[in-house]
């Protein structure tokens, strides 16, 4: 038995035996041959095989995020039938004697050292889909099995050093009860990607791969955080009961789903989710959420190899509000540079990525680029209740700059003769401590704020979120952070304009009772932080924790405020 | 041999999406099928050779079909080519 302890990422108790996803050794000797037709039908059935595979893949891509994710199988699958690649190795074997795994490696580098070297950023990427699907056929000459996430048929724990989001995205929910990985963080992709498909996770164990062999048990608790490796009888009969207790819970929670989210005395607080692809909105409806707070779009823009088009984005925002219906959807503008990076856009490495060229001191600049996404965002208005928010505003002159290319690119959309919904709400986000500090002034100009706690922490405690060693200093319950959001929401209330609140601090027990109390109007949060929360504000009464509002406030600590919180609404 | 030269009217020229049904339409027929573009010519039946060329949009492109079905060959690739709004 071995204990790990790591991020507890996504809740719920997997109990199951290993899968390691990592690359196969794929090393082979090359080889003389005799018989050069018996390695053509080796080759043959390696590529039949493989092309099976890519349409199984393929045809649960398509059905668990989409045609527009599958389409990179139908452009895999059409490498393997291709002559110009086919050809050439079938003559290589031929004209060479050689064996089918040297005629495949040789030409198929041949092509990839092409493509490689091609003046073209797209072209170049394209190199590694040709070494993708080589490598599967490799794989099957070699008779070595190719990990893929997507063709795992009975129930298992993916233990890997990361996992990427396509890897993600291609876990089937029926068999992979859950996962666990050396690297990575509660705000990391995979982590997200596991929220939202519902599966528990612990990430960021640093070792978890070295210690859990395949097919050995393991216990994933995405609650507490642990990791069981080779656990005893006793030890899965406890966690047995746990994973029963947890399903009891979500039902109860369940039972909330088409509730509204009223406080004891019946005051309705909004809770809403974030998401980051319309395919997202079927875990927002499931879980009762009461629209989208955070849609960040810059999914639309990353792993391409171009900027997406005005149709594209169209496509996408109409999606979402379409099935959001009536309910609210709030759009973040693009929030790309910094450490989230486009390699098509070409932009320098920074010394501070956070503190440098990203967001909205982009988009004004780029304006080429900001304009496309508003234009396929007020052309999408007319589908559902569109309001549109500029993230990492820091002065009152950037929301007018940005607010005044969205009036110019709704007039060109209207002289064109498009259809713009009226009373679009157009705010901000609230991550640079600046625009908290004088949040009164900007009420005045926007419709809304939505405070975005993950940035605005690090900025106000100068503490790089990324590094562990000042991870102490990421303290959302600090009374310097909840001074300024109650600055944030004072100020709304006083223009008359709403505030909420995107981030993880939304979502999070100790925190709710604080923000109701200071009058946070909106909680976004994941999906599936949701229901626990409408049955964790069911029973607070928002009179009672706003008289606690001054006390807290002037507090001097974040342990003396959590201590406090715990010991009125009496938890655990 | 039957040829059609056409414009790529899509702004982001000839793209993986709509490489990727040219190829599969090409694949269906028996007759050999080229694309030109400039002084190179690809196999239209090869989605490696459609990439290598890299066609940016208003490039100007023929299409080849030479064998038993060649004019079915060249008019559904025509038919492709508007419906992906591709070229003209």
């Amino acid at each position: 038995m071995t204990q790990l302890q790591g991020i507890a990422a996504s809740s719920g108790i997997a109990i199951a035996k290993v899968y390691r996803l990592e690359a196969p050794d794929l090393s082979f000797d090359k080889k003389k041959v005799e018989n050069p037709e018996q390695e053509i039908s080796r080759l043959q059935e390696a590529l039949e095989i493989s092309k099976t595979e890519l349409e199984k893949i393929k045809a649960h891509t398509k059905k668990s995020l989409g045609d527009e994710h599958a389409e990179i199988f139908s452009a895999h699958l059409l490498v393997l039938s291709d002559p110009e690649l086919i050809q050439p190795i079938e003559d290589k074997i031929k004209n060479d004697n050689v064996n089918a795994e040297a005629a495949l490696s040789e030409t198929a580098n041949m092509f990839i050292d092409m493509f490689k070297n091609m003046d073209n950023e797209y072209m170049r990427e394209r190199a590694a889909d040709i070494n993708d699907v080589t490598k599967r056929v490799m794989a099957h000459l070699l008779g070595v099995t190719f990990p893929d996430p997507a063709l795992i048929n009975e129930e298992v724990v993916i233990v890997a050093d990361d996992l990427t989001p396509s890897d993600t995205a291609q876990l089937n929910k029926q068999f992979v009860k859950g996962f666990t990985t050396d690297i990575g963080g509660r705000t990391s992709h995979s982590a997200i990607m596991a929220r939202s498909l519902e599966i528990p996770a612990v990430v960021g164990t640093k070792e978890i791969t070295s210690k859990a062999g395949k097919d050995i048990m393991i216990i994933v608790d995405g609650i507490n955080g642990d990791v069981i490796v080779d656990p005893s009888e006793e030890q899965i009969s406890t966690y047995q009961q746990k994973q029963e207790d947890f399903e009891k819970q979500k039902q109860e929670w369940a039972k909330l789903k088409d509730e509204p989210t009223l406080t004891s005395e019946g005051e309705h607080v909004e809770l809403v989710a974030n998401i980051g692809t319309p395919e997202d909105v079927e875990g927002v409806l499931n879980n009762g959420g009461e629209g989208v707070g955070l849609y960040r779009t810059e999914f639309l823009y990353m792993g391409k190899s171009q900027l997406p088009t005005e149709e594209e984005q169209f496509e996408a925002y109409s999606s979402v509000l379409k099935q959001m219906g009536e309910q609210p959807v709030v759009v973040r503008t693009l929030d790309i540079g910094g450490d989230k990076e486009l390699s098509y856009l070409d932009l320098p490495e920074e010394m501070n990525p956070f503190l440098g060229y990203r967001a909205i001191r982009l988009c004004l600049e780029r304006d080429d680029i900001f304009r496309v996404q508003l234009r396929a965002l007020l052309r999408a208005s007319v589908h559902g209740n569109l309001k549109i928010m500029f993230p990492m505003i820091a002065t009152l002159d950037e929301f007018r700059q940005a607010k005044a290319i969205l009036e110019e690119e709704r007039a060109n959309l209207k002289s064109e003769g498009y259809d713009i919904a009226d009373g679009i709400e157009i705010g901000m986000m609230v991550e640079i401590p600046a625009t908290a500090v004088i949040a009164r002034q900007f009420a005045k100009e926007v419709d809304f704020f939505s405070i975005g706690t993950n940035d605005l922490i690090q900025y106000t405690m100068a503490a790089d979120r990324m590094n562990e060693r000042v991870s102490y200093l990421y303290q959302p319950y600090n009374p310097a952070i909840l001074n300024l959001i109650n600055n944030v929401i004072e100020a709304a209330h006083a223009e008359g304009k709403w505030a909420g609140m995107c981030g993880e601090m939304a979502g999070d027990e100790i925190a709710i009772p604080i923000l109701l109390g200071l009058g946070l109007d909106e909680f976004s949060m994941s999906a599936t932080s949701i229901l626990p929360a409408r049955t964790q504000i069911k029973d607070l009464s928002k009179k009672e924790l706003a008289a606690y509002k001054d006390e807290i406030l002037s507090m001097g600590t974040a342990e003396e405020v959590v201590a406090f919180i715990k010991e009125k609404t009496q938890m655990k | 041999m039957v040829e059609k030269t056409f414009t790529i009217t899509s702004a982001d020229g000839v793209h993986a999406r709509p490489a990727t049904v040219l190829v599969q339409n090409a694949g269906k027929y028996e007759s050999d099928i080229n694309l030109h573009y400039k002084e190179k010519s690809v196999n239209l039946k090869s989605i490696m050779g459609i990439m290598s060329l890299g066609i940016p949009a208003n490039a100007e492109v023929k299409i080849t079909a030479e064998g038993s079905d060649e004019q079915e060959a060249i008019d559904h690739l025509e038919t492709t080519m508007k419906n992906e709004s591709l070229g003209e």
